[in-house]
């Protein structure tokens, strides 16, 4: 077994349980003893874009030093917002001058060393578990179900911290492929859903759903995954009257149940494959 | 006796060594109105914030609680306002989301940490805020139950939580729906209600002073 | 009717330009108004102005750029940032508007959560449009 230090962030402790579940599943099955790490704080959603932007990186960089705590070098995230925040810091305070005054800032804390390492699942799954060891190890197979690939812009931007070529990304269509689904890579994959504008825009947002989940449909899916919790809320609450019913799902509900986790009632699609 | 000198809201005075915050403010002249109740520490009326010289650092603390430094800086805090959303605890659910849903400020946390610097109990405040942002109720519960409610976090925080209504909702909502039931009392209250003690207690109210004086001093005690 | 343009190091040198770079960290005279960040992006049919002429206000030194709705609009998907061929990302820029509207006072219309929100999308908000 191998241990793997792992943030969940809120939404897999409350909305996007289902996705932790069956990530966390398929990875006991891949070989690897997840460690979540503790006293773990919200990363903060969206990082700043701002230059003085020092009080937005103080969440995630405490985060890292508890990784640090656990003796770990790297860090899992499943959730597209949190793998974006703590990577941004991870790389921030990689400048002398700005990890000086982050730990002067934290002078509770123990100070931070740096060179925690950020991993995002995809990038798990593909640089280290690869896609023929996945393929192998499956034990139900999505049986050429047509499965939308959708990114949204966490994953793929900004270009430094993008899981794969931002232009045109393969990651989370290789892993459908390899759990022996058929990856739909449609036009609006890797545009925003509209994110926190949900909250007081949701007239922009119903706009966005209405637009991606047309365009997976007409690019043949059965169904949507995401990585990201946000996205999910919007796909599923914020969808137009009019717009194709189209199931979405987390990647790692996919995942847990080609792994053969228990299946949750909402994996329909999922079960008509088999 | 061994004086030392404080700044009370920025005037000058000496004061003997070992008084506590609030004693030595009334060694000074004041009288507390306001900023005052217990005097023992619990009632959270008395919070304070301080400097000390040559440090950069506020303090905060109970008045009834700390001793005088020499060369301290001192103004109370009698009253944070803080905004409590009226609710009925029986028409809450339990759930994560109804901490959140009443107090959406929550999610302005950016986990700075300067709420538990502040708390005079020592609480791990950020870690509660943080619980509560995640909608872990119990855990909101245990790490608040020493809460003075005396406002200094909330009076500290950048993102405008008020912290101690939250952390009641979150205690009341716990005791109501996800302690276990102390079965025992609801025996008892039945049986209470069943009329099952209303020969004693007839007994006992019909008793002249005397004799419940009497009755009293003899009364079995649990040792 | 054309209204005339007045080319002068005035406006290059107005403080709310240079503000808006100091806080972006984007110098915004690099941008050539060639419009592919308008045209790649998902929320321009929502906002008020297009992305490129927020950017042209903020060269001009037109505080006028933060009466607009279109940075509130802005939902930073970078989508625009890996677009620019000039490398400009106009994300920051509308960040830094947003900032300085926030720090002056000036907020879109309050955060009032209509409903149970998840966590993940009251955090975004509250730090994208509240001060």
């Amino acid at each position: 077994m191998k241990k793997l230090a792992y943030f969940p962030g809120c939404a897999m402790k409350d909305q996007a349980r289902p996705d932790e579940a069956g990530t966390l599943h398929a990875l006991a099955a891949l070989g690897y003893e997840v460690a979540e790490i503790p006293r773990w704080n919200c990363c903060g959603t969206v990082h700043s874009l701002a230059k003085d932007d020092l009080m937005r990186h103080v969440g995630p960089v405490r985060n890292l030093i508890r990784v640090q705590g656990m003796g770990e070098k790297r860090v899992l995230t499943l959730c597209a917002m949190c793998y974006g925040t703590l990577k941004r810091s991870a790389q921030f305070v990689r400048e002398e001058e700005r990890l000086a005054r982050i730990n002067a800032f934290l002078d509770t804390e123990e100070d931070f060393r740096g060179g925690i390492e950020v991993v995002h699942l995809l990038t798990l799954l593909r640089d280290e578990v690869g896609y023929e060891k996945l393929a192998s190890r499956v034990k139900r197979t999505l049986n050429g179900l047509k499965v939308a690939t959708y990114y949204g812009c966490v994953l793929l931007r900004p270009r430094e911290f993008a899981v794969d070529d931002p232009d045109r990304p393969e990651v989370m269509e290789r892993v459908v492929e390899a759990l022996g689904g058929a990856p739909v890579p449609f036009p609006e994959r890797m545009e925003c859903c509209g994110a926190y504008l949900t909250v007081g825009r949701s007239d922009i947002v119903t706009d966005r759903v209405g637009r991606i989940l047309r365009s997976a449909r007409g690019s043949g899916a059965d169904l949507v995954v995401t990585t990201c919790p946000l996205c999910q809320f919007n796909l599923a609450e914020r969808r137009p009257p009019v717009a194709p019913t189209l199931p979405v799902l987390y990647l790692g509900q996919v995942l847990g149940w080609a792994f053969g986790a228990d299946e949750p009632a909402n994996l329909f699609p999922l079960g008509g494959a088999r | 006796m061994n004086e030392v000198t404080v700044f009370i809201m920025g005037k000058g005075y000496h004061v003997p060594e070992g008084l506590t915050i609030m004693k030595a403010m009334e060694y000074a002249g004041y009288r507390l109105g306001r900023g005052c109740g217990c005097r023992g520490g619990y009632c959270g009326a008395c919070a304070t914030v301080y400097r000390l010289r040559g440090d950069y650092r506020l303090y905060a603390d109970l008045a009834c609680q700390t001793p005088v430094q020499d060369g301290m800086y001192i103004a109370q805090i009698p009253f944070t306002p803080a905004e409590r959303p009226p609710y009925q605890l029986a028409d809450l659910q339990p759930r994560g989301e109804t901490l959140l849903s009443l107090f959406p400020e929550l999610a302005r946390c950016v986990a700075c940490n300067t709420c538990t610097k502040a708390c005079p109990q020592k609480l791990e405040v950020m870690d509660a805020v943080q619980a509560a942002l995640r909608g872990d109720i119990p855990q909101v519960a245990e790490l608040t139950f020493d809460c003075v409610s005396c406002g200094l976090c909330t009076m500290r925080c950048p993102a405008e939580i008020s912290h101690h209504h939250v952390w009641q909702l979150a205690r009341r909502l716990n005791g109501a729906y996800l302690t276990p039931r102390a079965l025992h009392v609801q025996k008892r209250v039945q049986e209470v209600a069943a009329g099952v003690f209303k020969a004693d207690l007839d007994a006992l109210l019909s008793l002249g002073k005397d004799a419940l004086v009497a009755a009293y001093k003899a009364r079995e005690i649990e040792s | 009717m054309a209204s005339e343009l007045n080319l002068s190091r005035d406006h290059l040198e107005a403080p709310f330009s240079r503000r808006v770079e100091e806080l972006s960290g984007e110098n915004p005279y690099a941008c050539y108004q060639c419009g592919k960040c308008s045209a790649g992006c998902p929320f321009a049919d929502h906002m008020d102005a297009l992305p490129n002429q927020v950017l042209r206000l903020v060269q001009l030194g037109d505080e006028a750029a933060l009466r607009l709705s279109a940075p509130w609009v802005c939902a930073s998907c970078l989508a625009c940032a890996v677009r620019c061929p000039k490398g400009v990302d106009i994300a920051k820029t509308m960040e830094a508007l947003r900032l300085l509207s926030l720090r002056r006072g000036i907020t879109p219309a309050p955060v009032v959560p209509d409903r149970p929100y998840p966590q993940i999308a009251l955090v975004g908000a509250y730090r994208k449009l509240t001060p």
